[in-house]
């Protein structure tokens, strides 16, 4: 199974996700507005734009935390307006995501949150150990593995919440300000993770205000988001 | 299903209050419905005691003429359910009588006649246990020609029968409500336990966990309380029996002397846990699905 998601994150220059006049309207808002856009597999794409520009919600849209109002999203060649609720595990194993907050489990320790994603998807727990601990030694926290998240200093905590988000081998990373709360230091270190990952072909989706950011990724692509709608779409090289 | 298992001890020790109070709850439960259990079994195991081979006396005529006991015997033993017939002459009983009140013995030393009758003791088949059919056969031997009167205690098994019935409707009454009771409180506390870690659970469903991966640790979490609840009730119970016990031993006139009161059987305490387990995985089955709709 790891071996077959080895696979799938070498690069192709297919689109990976496909967004089609999509909108998502909270009441009478809008917080995306006809956004119409294509992901190529392998590409690392930086959304940008001031806070409520609607960032999180194209994140959300993508591994169905929210649904679409309208419009299309097609994953992998999933159509995600005719997923069913018992499949959206499903969609979600093909997704690594790291959230701003982190969101890990403060009352389990390090190791058994990065274990969550390959026991979720029902790996054996002897290569289930093999993995996490290979993942957690490349992003520098296996000697951290029998701690408690609320122990962990925030770069540590964002470290984890990478691990967790690499160790399944998704084809795709969604990271949403995955540097927002931390330090220079700590968020070049977790740049470094994605860029690394990256290399190995993987689609990397990085939401983030801070235009620094931009700096780092070389390669990639820049996407502009204003209150709502995609103002610009760029190369960076 | 070790990884479930796991994951649901781990969550037990984790959320200690809960768990305690869920824990709680259910023994005091089981504790009441098992304390109905003890008095139903055994009132039963009295009940089938006291009907076993039941004995009917058949009082006899004054003038009632000895040769004829044979023929009488045999018209007795061609009824239905009769096992035996013994014949108890006046002379008999009265001697058995002196016995029985040797300290007023001077009380019947002063009679100058015997005014005991002649009488039958006719014992019932021992699978006669109907107060209908004992009542039907004591007014078939009452037809008899020389027997004046028939006795066989029919007003004390029929008060002690109308007791016991009403005693078991209330039983049922009292252990059904309790049940739904601790079904409640069951539910709502895993309730509670499911909101104070929905956090977890949003994450868990985040990184692609299914329902059943979800779901799995707390019906074992609930099954596993059930059983422990469940094993605390029936503790207290049988330690309460124990005092009793011992304390009656002291007495020496104790009613679980005179009546010999056992423990619940094996097959009842068995019964008694699974369906402590089953509350427990009830009350996580409500709580789940209402909690999973939203």
């Amino acid at each position: 199974m790891i071996a077959s998601r080895e696979n799938s994150i070498m690069p192709c220059r297919d689109p990976i996700i496909r967004m089609f006049r999509v909108s998502k309207k909270f009441g009478r808002r809008y917080a995306l507005k006809d956004i119409t856009l294509e992901v190529n597999a392998g590409e690392f794409i930086l959304v940008t734009g001031a806070s409520g520009a609607g960032k999180s919600t194209l994140m959300k849209l993508l591994y169905l935390a929210e649904r679409v109002s309208s419009g299309q999203i097609i994953v992998d060649g999933m159509n995600l307006a005719r997923i069913r609720g018992r499949k959206i595990p499903f969609l979600r194993r093909r997704f690594g995501v790291i959230f701003q907050d982190f969101k890990l489990i403060p009352n389990r320790t390090v190791y058994d949150n990065v274990a969550l994603v390959l026991e979720a998807s029902g790996e054996k727990p002897a290569a289930v150990k093999k993995r996490v601990m290979k993942v957690l030694t490349s992003t520098g926290m296996d000697a951290m593995s029998g701690v408690y998240p609320p122990v962990l200093s925030g770069g540590e905590q964002q470290r984890v919440a990478v691990a967790r988000a690499l160790v399944g081998k998704p084809a795709i990373i969604l990271a949403d300000e995955p540097t927002g709360s931390l330090d220079a230091a700590s968020a070049q270190a977790i740049l470094n993770y994605l860029m690394s990952y990256h290399e190995k072909g993987a689609t990397i989706f990085v939401a983030s205000h801070n235009m620094q950011l931009v700096s780092f990724a070389a390669k990639s692509r820049s996407i502009a988001l204003d209150q709502g709608k995609l103002t610009s779409t760029a190369k960076m090289l | 299903m070790v990884y479930y298992f796991k994951r649901a001890v781990s969550d037990i020790l984790s959320n200690g209050f809960l768990n305690i109070i869920t824990i709680i709850t259910i023994a005091l439960s089981i504790l009441v419905v098992s304390t109905f259990a003890l008095f139903f079994e055994n009132a039963g195991r009295i009940l089938d005691s006291l009907s076993n081979g039941i004995r009917v006396m058949a009082y006899l005529e004054a003038d009632f003429n000895r040769a004829e006991f044979p023929g009488l015997k045999n018209e007795i033993m061609k009824m239905k359910h009769i096992n035996d017939v013994i014949f108890i002459s006046k002379e008999q009983a009265l001697a058995l009588l002196k016995k029985e009140m040797s300290t007023r013995k001077t009380f019947l030393d002063n009679l100058n006649e015997n005014p005991l009758p002649d009488a039958l003791e006719i014992e019932l088949d021992p699978s006669v246990k109907h107060l209908d059919v004992i009542g039907e056969t004591a007014a078939s031997i009452e037809k008899s020609a020389q027997v004046s009167d028939v006795e066989y205690g029919e007003k004390w098994l029929q008060r002690f029968v109308t007791v016991l019935h009403f005693f078991r409707i209330t039983g049922y009454a009292m252990s059904s409500l309790f049940f739904l009771i601790a079904l409640f409180i069951t539910a709502n506390t895993v309730r509670l336990s499911l909101y104070s870690r929905r956090e977890e659970v949003e994450i868990m469903r985040l990184v692609g966990a299914n329902d059943s991966f979800i779901v799995t640790p707390f019906y074992i979490e609930g099954f596993l309380q059930g059983i422990l609840g469940g094993s605390i009730g029936l503790g207290i119970l049988f330690l309460a029996y124990m005092v009793l016990l011992s304390s009656g031993l002291e007495m020496k006139t104790s009613f679980c002397l005179l009546f010999d009161i056992r423990f619940l059987s094996p097959g009842y305490t068995a019964v008694i846990i699974l369906s402590s387990a089953f509350l427990g995985w009830l009350g996580c089955f409500i709580s789940l699905r209402q909690f999973l709709k939203n």
